[in-house]
């Protein structure tokens, strides 16, 4: 198959700045549209991530991002998936291209998040998952990120030291990163001394809500080739939802799906996540020389590992006490500081984990370059059963 | 507590509290998969697609299948009593249906009280309480800890 070709990657940091989302994403757009020595108005597509906000703007980004940059009637699409948000749009302007619909388009996400718990939209709504697990339980989202951690510990012995070495080395990671919002170092002893936000995870284990924003001019390999000589590539999305059925609780639902009257899938819904864009990338885990995942929680991290075939079932702690994904080991995982030096920024999120391969693959990662990279996977989940994965190539 | 008040489920539709507490989910008389919350239009069991599904209540027992606390206020819509305590959530696997349903752990039941694999039992508790009624929720217990809770 035909690929798609990054040509330019932009962010503004993240940090709690106390702007409008759109004023990120304008930021991001033009670095991005700078990186790619293409001028907004070459631009045929824009694919926006939307913002969750009660009033219309953040529900209808592509739009309101192309009116910031100025009306040219390009074509427009306005996309959400939870955290899978940025991948959606990414897709939407990728089959686009391969479609022979257009040769150029932009891809922005960007969000001000509010402070502390993400919470549902105001109102009594008893048929939202989202509403009732807070109103009869009080499930925040690291609720399900303790569920998940204490479960690692009882089936594979994780320690709460090695959920922490998980924030020690991508703190160690964001350090070097101008766009990552906190560049401090953290140590084990002071991560388990942060207060317990849902056992076994500490405060220092979660990750923050962030303001944010990234995005990227992607482009057919035709158009590409009149502008650069080496390129880096989409080889693979997966926007999926989950096989029924699904055996894990997953937010924001209060119960799992039954397996009493259908057997398991083959592979998890986070398994299936990577693997189907491992699939259509034609590319094996083995060959990766890094990955970004999304470590909403330090514990997640390891789960990760399994899920995306870094290791097999049980084998993530033996990953993170050998160093092999820390930059310098075997498979890097989070070079760019990862959530835990960024935070959330929703609709970003996804977009700025293929920006970060980018800048790897091209060499322009500086002190937090993973050397010699070639081949690169992002994954994630979000709410409501959205989970994505992309695969960088160069 | 007033003893002039009724207690009733604080979301109509999900559980009963007579005679005892119970979760109400639904099951599918085809292929045999559970809901809960109860799926009242079509199995989604994508190879099955039946529109044949009853009412039922879900066992009252299970094992834990994890668990953890929430030590910092939830936002709203939860209603925190005041002053905050913080409480543990417990996933329970239901050996029957086949699934796990999560819940708030009954008040006083710390994450250091339990194991992944203890037998928990379904209780109710209090959640808030309005002018006229007691708003009561559903609860997981270790065992032992639900039949001290019924006696009371
Ligand atoms: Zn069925």
């Amino acid at each position: 198959m035909s690929q798609v070709v990054i040509l330019g990657a932009g962010m503004h940091p993240w940090g709690k700045w106390g702007k409008s989302f759109v004023e990120y994403g304008v930021k991001a757009a033009e670095l991005a549209l700078k990186d790619a020595g293409v001028e907004w108005t070459d631009i045929q597509f824009v694919a926006g991530g939307d913002t969750m906000r009660n009033g219309y703007p953040g529900y209808v980004a592509g739009a309101t991002f192309a009116q910031a940059l100025g009306w040219t009637g390009a074509q427009v699409a306005s996309c959400y998936g939870a955290c899978a948000t940025g991948a959606q749009a990414i897709d939407t302007a990728r089959a686009r291209i391969l479609a022979g619909l257009c040769d150029v388009a932009l891809v922005v996400g960007a969000d001000a998040a509010p402070k502390g718990f993400f919470k549902p939209n105001a109102g009594d709504r008893p048929d939202d998952p989202d509403w009732l697990r807070f109103r009869l339980l009080g499930a925040t989202n690291p609720t399900y990120f303790g569920l998940w951690a204490r479960r690692r510990m009882e089936l594979y012995g994780a320690t709460p030291q090695d959920f922490a070495a998980v924030k020690v080395k991508n703190a160690r990671h964001g350090l070097e990163n101008p766009n990552a919002r906190y560049r401090k170092e953290s140590s084990v002893e002071e991560v388990l001394a942060s207060p317990i936000v849902s056992d076994p995870l500490h405060l220092l284990e979660i990750c923050a809500t962030s303001d944010g924003g990234a995005a990227l001019v992607l482009c057919s390999e035709a158009f590409a080739r009149k502008r650069a000589t080496e390129f880096i590539k989409i080889a693979g999305v997966s926007t999926v939802t989950p096989s029924y059925p699904s055996s894990v609780i997953e937010m924001p639902n209060l119960a799992t799906d039954s397996w009493a009257g259908a057997a398991l899938p083959e592979r998890s819904f986070r398994d299936s996540i990577a693997f189907t864009a491992y699939e259509q990338a034609g590319v094996d885990p083995k060959d990766l020389d890094l990955a970004e995942v999304y470590d909403l929680s330090t514990a997640l991290e390891l789960d990760w590992y399994e899920n995306i075939g870094l290791c097999a079932q049980g084998e993530a702690e033996r990953l993170i006490r050998d160093g092999d994904t820390a930059v310098g080991g075997r498979i890097p995982v989070n070079a760019s500081g990862g959530l835990a030096c960024f935070g959330e920024a929703v609709p970003a999120q996804a977009i700025a984990q293929v920006c970060e391969l980018t800048w790897q693959l091209r060499g322009q990662a500086g002190a937090r370059q993973v050397a010699g990279a070639k081949l690169g996977v992002t994954a994630n989940q979000g709410l409501f059963g959205h989970g994505s994965s992309v695969v960088v190539s160069r | 507590m007033s003893e002039t008040k009724t207690r009733v489920p604080a979301v109509p539709g999900l559980f009963t509290l007579e005679p005892e507490v119970a979760l109400v989910g639904s099951r599918c008389s085809d292929c045999g998969s559970y809901f809960f919350p109860r799926e009242q239009v079509v199995c989604r069991n994508p190879r099955c697609r039946s529109s044949h599904l009853e009412a039922c209540e879900l066992s009252r027992a299970g094992k834990l299948w994890s668990f953890t606390s929430s030590a910092y206020k939830p936002p709203p819509p939860f209603v925190a009593p005041e002053p905050f305590e913080p409480f543990a959530l417990a996933a329970v696997e239901l050996e029957r249906e086949k699934l796990v349903v999560l819940g708030q752990v009954v008040r006083g039941v710390l994450p250091e009280a339990l194991r992944v694999g203890m037998p928990m039992q379904l209780t109710s508790e209090v959640l808030e309480e309005s002018d006229s009624q007691v708003l009561m929720v559903w609860k997981w217990a270790p065992s032992g800890a639900a039949s001290i809770e019924a006696k009371r």
